[in-house]
């Protein structure tokens, strides 16, 4: 039982620096990229295609982000369970 | 063959798609009628979610905004897509394995109280209520401009078959006519732009054609967004890619609508029908994936919009304008009034007169035009059009056939039963379920539960039809604000405590919930109905204020559980239980 407690609790924290790293690049591309640096970002980062990079990232950039790090989240979260034995749901 | 029997066709068709899923997936118990039996694919669950989260207000309204306000529009877009991080890192995976069927239930479990349950109810069918108003209303526009009938007909038909199929088939029905909603919508949403990308770009990819070079005419290629800040500038508006907003109100805004979007009980219960933990989070991925699609061609879609806009009406005399700028003008949409006689429209800065135009019924101007009764302002700009029109007139302006056409509006139907049906879905069940089961009397039976359900069901279309067809005043168009502030103020902050917190009590939640909602709810009605002013707190405008109101919710929640006993043992036995994501079985309630 204290086994399964621990690695309960073992999974939690490793889940907590997860959530934490995803929710950290989550708002440096869409507050930092997209808003509080983007004249910085239009004027020193290199065009996508025409576009400045602060405006790209506001209305493209960002939302494929978002879509890439809930692949990654899903991914990681799929491992971690598996590591600590809570993986066996399909 | 006409345009009226392309569109009586489509919507004919998808009506009858509908109708025939309602019939399949008809809910036998609780359990399908809360959460579809639970079974419900990762893969399906996704597009039933991205249909239930794209309203009426998304697909007709979205890209107008993007076309009127360029960057400032990015609030929306990030907001609404940023949001669903939050809710599949933070929420979904622990509520799922909590294994109850609605959001009441977890508050109502978690903060061991009655109180905390029926403040959460309140919470959820003012959320709800505020939001299905709006759809109501979409649906009777949509109706009444496709086959000539008044608004309340049209809402009184759209009403009628979301009751038909949400009422009678639960979570199940709703499900998966929301699949085959979601196929309608986004072929309805990117066909067309890829047509006019093509016209424009010459660019198959609309995102393509957003980063890439005006080559419509023949002409030199010019940078497409260069040419629109440059004409922008001609016209002596805001650069396109440039924001008006300032940076305090654009990120108060766009947190709020993220935080908003994670808390709203609509979205939420969809991901209760999927089988594990496991699917929760592959379900998530789609769902995303899905709202993308749209979500990225929308900014595409604006900006080609304007450009269409001002390089087809700018400078030109009536005589000489495209036709589907009589025919939305025919239709009250589209107005031109020639302040300098010159007979050239003329579009730029400022509005050409306050409000929504009214239009004589039968005089006509010396160039032919409908004539307004608005009082002109000494702004140069001559046009109104309604932004509404970026999405419904875009396919005209490309001058695509009248099949698409119809497919646009069966898309523009879709995206507002498929929304209405969700959120009627939380009306019913949190006064059936968390109301009736949990509060009022806990010995009715499934059978009667599910008669309650569809009693309430019934109750709230009925209210939400008479809203749609009186809306009081500019409250429906509002309802954003409204919704998201309120979620976010609301249901956000206190699952995510529930969640991550053992300590927080239920006397801090509750009083964290009711200052949180208190204070928003205050903000938004105090500057959109009393005050005559816009001296922000801090400069936050309404829609952000959500954002602010969060973070009471937060504090307070935290200062009065510190000073209260803690909760019991099995709560912070639970807390720890939903942390673990195996064995999550079948939401139960």
């Amino acid at each position: 039982m204290s086994d399964n407690k621990d690695s309960a609790a073992e999974h939690y924290k490793g889940s907590l620096k997860i959530v934490g790293s995803i929710l950290i690049i989550w708002a440096f591309i869409s507050f930092g990229c997209a808003i509080l640096f983007r004249t910085w970002m239009d004027a020193n980062m290199p065009k996508i295609g025409n576009a400045p990079f602060g405006f790209w990232m506001a209305q493209q950039g960002s939302i494929i982000g978002f879509v890439l790090l809930l692949l990654a989240y899903t991914f990681l979260m799929n491992k971690l369970d598996e590591k600590h034995g809570f993986g066996e749901d399909s | 063959m006409s345009q009226d029997v392309w569109n009586f066709i489509f919507i004919g068709i998808t009506f009858g798609i509908y109708i025939g899923i309602a019939l399949w997936a008809k809910a036998g118990s609780t359990k399908e009628y809360y959460t579809a039996g639970g079974g419900v694919s990762a893969l399906a669950n996704g597009m039933a979610t991205g249909a239930d989260w794209m309203s009426a207000a998304t697909f007709i309204s979205m890209a107008g905004i993007v076309a009127a306000s360029g960057y400032d529009a990015s609030r929306f877009l990030m907001g609404w897509t940023g949001g669903f991080v939050l809710l599949t890192t933070l929420m979904v995976p622990y509520l799922r394995k909590f294994g109850k069927a609605t959001v009441p239930d977890f508050v109502g479990d978690r903060f061991y109280s009655k109180t905390a349950r029926l403040v959460a109810v309140f919470c959820a069918i003012f959320i709800c209520m505020t939001y299905i108003m709006g759809q109501m209303r979409g649906v009777g526009i949509v109706f009444s401009r496709l086959f000539n009938i008044e608004i309340a007909t049209g809402v009184i038909i759209g009403a009628s078959i979301v009751f038909f199929y949400a009422g009678l088939g639960g979570m199940k029905g709703i499900t998966y006519t929301q699949v085959a909603q979601y196929c309608v919508m986004v072929f309805a949403y990117t066909i067309p732009v890829i047509f006019i990308s093509l016209a424009l770009t010459g660019n198959v990819i609309p995102q393509m054609g957003l980063i890439g070079d005006f080559t419509k005419g023949g002409g030199e290629a010019v940078p497409l967004l260069q040419k629109m800040n440059d004409l922008s500038v001609e016209l002596g508006v805001t650069k396109y890619t440039d924001g008006s907003l300032s940076t305090t109100d654009m990120f108060c805004i766009t947190a709020a609508l993220m935080a908003g979007t994670a808390g709203l009980p609509h979205v939420i219960v969809r991901f209760f029908t999927v089988k594990s933990v496991k699917a929760v989070r592959k379900s998530a991925c789609w769902t995303l994936f899905f709202i993308a699609i749209i979500y990225l061609t929308a900014p595409a879609l604006g900006l080609f919009a304007r450009t269409n806009l001002v390089d087809e009406i700018n400078n030109k005399t009536y005589t000489e304008a495209p036709s589907w700028f009589k025919n939305w003008e025919n239709q009250g949409m589209i107005a031109w009034v020639d302040k300098n006689n010159d007979g050239i429209i003329q579009y730029g800065k400022g509005k050409a007169f306050n409000g929504k135009p009214v239009m004589e019924a039968e005089t006509r101007g010396d160039h032919g035009q409908r004539l307004v009764k608005n009082e002109l302002t000494t702004d140069l700009n001559e046009v109104y059009y309604d932004r509404d029109i970026i999405v419904l007139a875009n396919p005209e302006m490309a001058g695509l056939p009248k099949w698409l056409i119809a497919l646009v509006m069966a898309g523009c139907v879709a995206a507002a039963l498929s929304t209405a049906a969700g959120l009627l879905l939380v009306l019913s069940t949190s006064i059936s379920h968390d109301l009736m089961k949990k509060i009022v009397n806990p010995n009715i039976t499934d059978k009667q539960e599910m008669a309650y359900a569809r009693m309430a069901s019934f109750g709230a279309l009925v209210i939400a039809s008479y809203f749609g067809i009186n809306p009081p005043s500019s409250f429906v168009a509002k309802t954003v604000a409204f919704a998201f502030g309120l979620a976010a103020s609301s249901f956000f902050p206190t699952l995510l405590m529930g969640i991550f917190s053992k300590r927080v009590n239920k006397e801090g939640a509750v009083t964290g919930m009711i200052c949180g909602i208190t204070f928003t709810f205050a903000y938004i009605v105090y500057f959109q109905f009393i005050a005559d002013h816009t001296n922000y707190l801090f400069g936050i405008s309404p829609e952000g204020i959500g954002f602010v109101g969060m973070f009471i919710n937060f504090i307070v929640t935290f200062v009065i559980s510190a000073f209260t006993p803690a909760p019991p043992q099995e709560v912070q036995d639970m807390v720890e239980h939903i942390r673990i994501p195996s064995g999550a079985g079948e939401a139960t309630h």
